[in-house]
């Protein structure tokens, strides 16, 4: 009962994170909506299940970490620490303006509760490994998570660091892949072919977890089974669509960085509150 | 010169982290399969649990580093300064500069005098790729000496920073009471008839050319700036007034380096010529290390030369 009780408060905020995603990219007129529509879902489970941390202390030592390893879904960031109290909702109107802290891809100088800037592709997992190897030298309970775009894997580096995470044995540390399939060019498959991707990471010493990005219960199971998991890092292969809960940004790679005019702000705004229920 | 001051300026960085080692927990070393090369290899066998070999992938060594740095490690990731700078560079300017990391970065093989590996190894654009990097600090220490106590203010100091060294054997310009302060240059002889600012092991070529001008009577004020950024504003402009042009002499490419840094300055604040000695417009190629300075123009018998030249000019 307790559980799906919780299930219901995540999907709901998932919602409120896609509505804040939304507004707050038609408001700046440019932003990434559909590949921050697509980690909705993990974020909600992320920020408002999984991790620990203090938003009123955003340096506590023991915190879990998040890195945004595609750091232009920064709205989705954004939507999530704001939700989280590390600063008021009424701040994300100023995302890509000018002095506003919310800069069009993450700077951590500029705004407390963003680990580390991200927004060159490819380096999240590598950062994530350094944090992680610094928790097991210091003997630390925090975990490491990081949100890698599917067309980032492309990246060389990113295989460099997962050479890295299974050597040094990093059970800390949890890579969520959102695999919605779609890169700025257009099919994965067709730009890059990633697949068999579950196989590949399997050959890198990873404990690999597929499931359903969009499925609450299916993200709470994931993470989950990481943490039972020892000896190897994990990877959480969350199988989603890009620009989710907007029917008419959803599976369409034009809306990878691209922003909503009024009238669909208006109209993707109306679809995500309808689902929220209130 | 004694025979025990020759060294490989690499061994005054290997030997800085291990007295670091012994004094500061956090310091970690982070090497890409160069160990022995760079001298971290002495780090490792007395640090093991603190020396992370991350195998042949620079790019992946510069962010591990920033990772550890956000846990308040101290990393020195070291390899040849060609690979550090030039291959991960989006690593260092995007990740450690952007926001603005602990991460001290250490390229050693600077320079022509890395010899008969050839152009591909060695670093010749380095200082300009990493000066030109917002918060980055850049060192080119001359001597082992200087490379040791450099290092322990890396250490110290908080932010990114880029220590630059060399391969050959080089005769020590500085000793161990030498005084070393970051962003203050260093005279090391002073004469009335011409300022030639230097910078890294180069040092000990103009040294020797400096008692090759004597017997010509020819009397030059040595400036050794091995901080490159911040530079030593106050110092360019006194010579430039004093002696109306200044000379540099260094390893790099003459775009964007030493003299690049000087020039820039004196464009700005006191206008005057500056003659660069350095590397123009051209890759590295093989060969011994003497025969390559004195072909490029950087030996102390070609340096004697052209500082001959630019006074009576």
């Amino acid at each position: 009962m307790e559980k799906i009780i919780i299930i219901d408060q995540l999907k709901k905020r998932a919602e409120e994170i896609r509505y804040d995603i939304i507004k707050m990219i038609g408001e700046a007129g440019s932003g990434h909506p559909g590949g921050s529509l697509s980690g909705a879902d993990i974020g909600a489970v992320l920020f408002f299940n999984e991790m620990n941390f203090k938003p009123q202390n955003p340096e506590w030592k023991n915190r879990d970490k998040f890195i945004l390893s595609k750091g232009h879904a920064a709205p989705l960031l954004y939507a999530l620490l704001a939700h989280a109290g590390f600063f008021e909702r009424s701040e994300l109107k100023t995302l890509r303006k000018y002095k506003s802290r919310l800069q069009g891809h993450p700077a951590s100088y500029m705004l407390p509760g963003v680990e580390v800037s991200t927004g060159s592709l490819g380096q999240g997992l590598s950062i994530s490994c350094g944090i992680a190897l610094a928790g097991k030298m210091d003997k630390k309970n925090y975990r490491v998570y990081t949100l890698l775009g599917d067309g980032e894997l492309d990246e060389g580096q990113v295989w460099e660091a997962a050479m890295f995470a299974s050597h040094k044995k990093l059970d800390n540390l949890c890579a969520i892949v959102d695999r919605n399939c779609l890169q700025i060019d257009g099919d994965t498959e067709k730009v890059m072919a990633l697949e068999p991707l579950k196989a590949k990471w399997d050959a890198f010493g990873w404990h690999t977890i597929p499931v359903d990005g969009h499925n609450i219960s299916d993200i709470l199971h994931g993470f989950e089974e990481f943490h039972s998991i020892k000896n190897k890092p994990t990877v959480i292969l969350a199988k989603t669509v890009k620009g989710k809960g907007v029917s008419f940004m959803e599976n369409q790679a034009s809306w990878h960085g691209k922003a909503p005019n009024r009238e669909q702000t208006e109209q993707a705004l109306k679809e995500i509150k309808a689902r929220m229920g209130t | 010169m004694k025979t025990q001051d020759i060294k490989p300026i690499r061994d005054g960085y290997g030997n800085a982290l291990l007295k670091l080692g012994e004094t500061n927990p956090n310091v970690l070393v982070l090497d890409a399969d160069l160990s022995t090369s760079t001298r971290t290899n002495w780090f490792a066998e007395k640090f093991p649990e603190r020396f992370i070999d991350v195998g042949i992938a620079e790019q992946n060594m510069v962010d591990i580093a920033a990772g550890l740095s956000l846990e308040g490690k101290i990393p020195f990731v070291t390899t040849y300064g060609v690979f550090v700078c030039g291959r991960a560079f989006d690593q260092l300017r995007n990740t450690v500069c952007y926001s603005q990391l602990n991460v001290k970065v250490v390229g050693s093989h600077g320079g022509i005098s890395v010899g008969q590996d050839g152009g591909s190894h060695q670093a010749i654009e380095d200082i300009a790729l990493m000066r030109i990097l917002p918060s980055m600090t850049v060192v080119v220490p001359c001597d082992h000496f200087q490379a040791y106590i450099a290092t322990m203010h890396l250490a110290e100091m908080e932010g990114p920073a880029y220590l630059r060294l060399a391969r050959e054997a080089t005769a020590a310009i500085t000793d161990e009471n030498s005084v070393f302060e970051l962003g203050k240059a260093q005279i090391l002889t002073k004469g009335n008839d011409c300022a030639i600012f230097f910078a890294g092991t180069i040092g000990s070529e103009v040294m020797k050319a400096v008692e090759l001008l004597h017997d010509k009577n020819i009397f030059p004020t040595i400036i050794n700036m091995h901080t490159i950024k911040p530079i030593d504003k106050d110092c360019i402009i006194k010579y430039a007034k004093k002696f109306g042009k200044l000379m540099t002499v260094e390893e790099h490419l003459q775009a964007g380096g030493l003299g690049s840094a000087i020039a820039e300055v004196l464009a700005e604040e006191y206008p005057a010529k500056v003659k660069m000695l350095a590397i123009y417009d051209r890759f590295g190629e093989s060969g011994q290390p003497d025969i390559l300075l004195d072909a490029f123009g950087l030996s102390a018998r070609r340096i004697c030369e052209q500082v001959e030249g630019f006074v009576k000019d």
